[in-house]
């Protein structure tokens, strides 16, 4: 990536990286031409992105150095239509020259585009939501729809609206088993799903390595969530490392200048965090695990692209090791480089051991497509990212959204429970 | 820009998931997507909307997924406009570049119930309730944005510009 000198004031990461990508000094609520850096899509928006390609006339996909295509939400297809749509992705992929090209089992979209492809400072856009996910390793990420992917790859570029900044400070340590997934929550329980609508969050880690980079992932991806524009966590030496240890690449790291200004600031001291859950059928609907406590679970999902990482099947295995689950339990690593190392680690033989159904990178379960629909009136937990009404299968199941310490003690006890039940 | 009709009023946060399932994602022609649209809502939402409604809601609209099915399927189903307190993003964006008015306005459940007569100018962001005599002011539509949903859609309009 080249960096220009634009000349600005002080600058917050999100003004700074857009302004590098408008080739100009932006502010707040400017509305801009930016280029982007890197693009991504899934089998299920991909078709549909292509489509639009082609109904103005192109007959290959432009652009395809900047792409990332992985299939993960129709994995293994599980009809005539899914493989359909796969087989036309990956034709016009092959065609087109898609070199970052990701077949069924590879893993999930957002996962890949951490363990591969992401720098910070970079502009990226995808045809699915949780692109935010990409925000852990100091990005702008923006999901978007099938016309404005195909449109930032007709031209390299894309517009935003410049959100404001909204500084957050996590601080200190998380108590044992509070994750990423419960300080996304207590953003959520604080500010509830729209506040952040129509800003940009920068969250800057005060002990860099307490908050590691799969929590950070767990947070950019539920950014959406917040309904944040973007959700950027500050480049620092848990950035460095992960890049350097898991991608052998040594990124330039890009910094909001000192004195940036931002609309507020929010501190989080993260032993103030308690293991929290979103009841449905909201994300914001935030209780403590023991106002639900003793609930009767159906079903639990452990995996997705918010909470389907090494350190979540490490948690996972920690509290099945030995035992077995009462519940339905499926769990998902959320990418081939995720599943082999937790094989690698025997987490994957402990939680097959306990009972669970283990397999590869899907989003079935999370979009109640397959691999683990809810039933009518089932109670479900799960360490993805949404409890809508119907989201997980039939429009009257209930979803609660958890992290991974919750939901594998749960699943072994069949029943709502904090970890510290099994000790 | 005008549009009128009656209004369907919906609550606060009505995500994607809701506006189309999932389910139905595998497909984007227009027609079969508006016959499930709001379907976990109410599966008779498509036969009450077919006439040309206008749709008035509360916060976030459209929050959730980046599917832009959810667009396609409400202009298809009769939607003629959807007015809210706010919207999400992503379906704002996916609404006018298929071509199906959006305009963000601050308290509209507070005046407008059920069954109410509309009449939303996108280009002033002037909207009347003549049955009431209540006249409100929206926030008005940038004028490319009303050219982009007076062409249609995004793709279109960049045709029509060529």
């Amino acid at each position: 990536m080249k960096y220009e000198v634009i000349m600005a004031g002080e600058q917050t990461l999100t003004e700074k990286i857009l302004s590098r990508a408008a080739g100009k000094a932006v502010t707040p609520n400017d509305i801009v031409e930016i280029s982007v850096d890197l693009i991504g899509f899934h089998d299920l928006t991909g078709f549909h992105v292509i489509e639009v390609i082609e109904s103005v006339g192109y007959k290959y996909i432009p652009n395809p150095e900047k792409l990332v295509i992985a299939f993960d939400h129709l994995v293994p297809p599980p009809d005539v239509r899914s493989a359909e749509i796969q087989k036309l992705v990956r034709e016009l992929a092959r065609k087109s020259k898609v070199l970052n090209f990701h077949d069924v089992g590879d893993g999930i979209l957002h996962q890949l585009l951490l363990e591969k492809y992401v720098e910070p400072g970079q502009v990226v856009v995808g045809a699915d939501s949780h692109t935010s996910t990409a925000g852990a390793l100091g990005a702008f990420a923006q999901g978007m729809g099938a016309t404005d992917v195909a449109a930032a790859l007709l031209t390299g570029k894309t517009w935003v609206s410049v959100p404001q900044s909204f500084k957050v400070v996590l601080k200190g340590v998380p108590k044992k088993w509070v994750t990423g997934k419960d300080v996304a929550l207590e953003i959520l329980r604080e500010f509830k799903a729209d506040y952040f609508n129509g800003m940009s969050l920068e969250f800057y880690v005060e002990k860099s390595s307490e908050f590691p980079m799969d929590y950070r992932a767990t947070v950019s991806n539920m950014g959406i969530e917040f309904n944040a524009d973007s959700t950027l966590f500050v480049p620092d030496a848990e950035t460095y490392s992960y890049l350097k240890n898991e991608r052998g690449v040594e990124c330039k790291m890009i910094s909001p200048d000192k004195n940036a200004s931002y609309v507020d600031e929010h501190v989080i001291d993260l032993k103030d965090v308690d293991l929290l859950v979103a009841a449905p059928y909201s994300v914001d609907n935030v209780k403590g695990v023991r106002e639900v406590e003793g609930m009767e679970v159906d079903m639990v999902f452990i995996g997705s692209c918010t909470n389907g990482r090494l350190s979540d099947l490490e948690i996972a295995a920690k509290m099945m090791k030995g035992r077995k689950v009462r519940s339905r339990c499926v769990v998902i690593p959320a990418s081939r480089k995720v599943f082999n190392k937790a094989l690698e680690l025997g987490y994957i033989q402990t939680l097959v051991s306990a009972g669970c159904v283990v397999t590869f990178s899907t989003c079935g379960p999370c979009i109640g497509g397959h691999f683990g629909v809810a039933g009518p009136d089932e109670v479900i937990l799960s360490t993805s990212n949404r409890n809508f009404k119907g989201r997980m299968g039939s429009p009257n199941s209930k979803t609660f959204l958890v992290g991974p310490s919750v939901a594998a003690a749960s699943a072994v006890l069949g029943k709502v429970s904090e970890p510290g039940e099994l000790q | 820009m005008i549009v009128s009709g009656r209004v369907i009023k919906l609550g606060d946060k009505i995500d994607t998931d809701l506006i189309i399932p999932a389910k139905h994602l595998k497909y984007t022609d227009p027609q079969y997507l508006a016959q499930h649209v709001l379907e976990p809502l109410d599966p008779e939402f498509h036969k009450k909307a077919s006439k040309g409604v206008v749709l008035i809601a509360g916060k976030l609209f459209g929050m959730g997924s980046s599917r832009e099915q959810a667009a396609i399927a409400l202009k298809a189903a009769g939607v003629k406009a959807v007015l809210a307190e706010s919207f999400a993003r992503i379906f704002f964006r996916n609404a006018v570049n298929n071509g199906l008015p959006v305009m963000s306005c601050s308290k509209i459940t507070e005046f407008v119930v059920d069954g109410d007569y509309i009449s939303v100018n996108l280009s002033t962001g002037e909207v009347s309730l003549p049955e009431k005599g209540i006249n409100l002011k929206c926030k008005e539509l940038p004028e490319v944005v009303i050219k982009i949903l007076s062409s249609g859609g995004l793709i279109e309009y960049l045709k029509g510009v060529k």
